[in-house]
């Protein structure tokens, strides 16, 4: 028996476990880092290699699935979501992300997951980065706008 | 052959990821920006479940890694594109602190963000065509930096 209390952490085990299975079976099967934020600007800037399309494609896929057999898994979040709080804050942050990611080469899934699992020193600069500036500007927002 | 093989095999591959980002909880935002929130000033609770998303995740594309690496080449494609950069420069730095505040922002790095897609999230469709934008922008602005 799971209690509830226990059942996030096996999520999170179960879940970051198939992220790891399919990171690996990136390199091990197309040679290829599973660095998200390269294979979408990648492809964005017109990339015609097709395993990035198609990966792409199966990451996406996953949400169509998981949305039409499973939707109690996802959060229904739409622009009016305190969840994520606007339009505008949402655009933003895209922004913020797109930018700082091309320009680190590298986001969660490839710094992260991937440079952490190749003991990268660069990675490992990344991620103590953006999980530190993550956490001050979650304080910030806190201290600014309450629970913005 | 090959190439059919290939594209078959990301397309799993991101398809593996993407249920890993849902089963894990990465793609809830409000997960994320609790995880981000540890002094629990801002939306109430920590949340630390997500560290061991990116600690399993880590650990079993670090087992799979060393598998790959004892191969002469991948089993679907003709070379392994193992990433050669070490620097830790502003690049990396300025580029993670960016996306690490767009991350608090909104909740969504790359990935969750494109399954969010697929679940038909108008939130992610704004913030993964402002991704794309902020992408193209940082590499425009590099380049115009690298003119001068």
């Amino acid at each position: 028996m799971i209690d509830s209390h226990w059942a996030p952490w096996l999520n999170a085990v179960i879940g970051g476990s198939l992220i790891g299975l399919a990171s690996g079976g990136l390199m091990l099967f197309n040679g290829r880092i599973a660095g998200i934020s390269g294979i979408f600007h990648q492809t964005v800037a017109g990339s015609r290699e097709a395993w990035r399309w198609m990966f792409l494609v199966g990451l996406v896929l996953a949400g169509v699935v998981a949305v039409l057999l499973y939707p109690s898994v996802l959060p229904a979040v739409s622009t009016a979501s305190p969840a994520t709080g606007g339009a505008l804050k949402v655009m933003a942050a895209g922004l913020l992300v797109g930018f700082g990611t091309r320009m680190a080469s590298g986001c969660t899934s490839g710094h992260g997951v991937c440079g952490l699992a190749r003991f990268s020193l660069r990675s490992l600069a990344a991620v103590v980065t953006f999980l530190t500036i993550g956490i001050l500007v979650t304080f910030l927002i806190g201290v600014v706008g309450g629970r913005a | 052959m090959k190439h059919l093989a290939s594209s078959i095999a990301a397309l799993v591959l991101g398809f593996i990821f993407g249920l890993g980002l849902i089963v894990s909880g990465m793609v809830d935002p409000a997960n994320v920006k609790r995880f981000l929130d540890v002094t629990g000033q801002t939306y109430g609770a920590w949340r630390p479940q997500l560290l061991a998303v990116l600690g399993a995740g880590m650990m079993v594309t670090t087992m799979i890694y060393l598998v790959a690496k004892r191969r002469k080449h991948p089993l679907v494609e003709a070379g392994f594109h193992w990433p050669h950069a070490t620097a830790i420069d502003r690049q990396l730095t300025v580029g993670s602190a960016l996306f690490g505040a767009g991350w608090a922002l909104a909740g969504y790095c790359p990935g969750p963000a494109l399954v969010a897609v697929g679940s038909f999230s108008s939130d992610a469709v704004i913030f993964v065509v402002a991704m794309a934008a902020g992408g193209f922008l940082q590499h425009f602005l590099q380049h115009q930096l690298a003119a001068h």
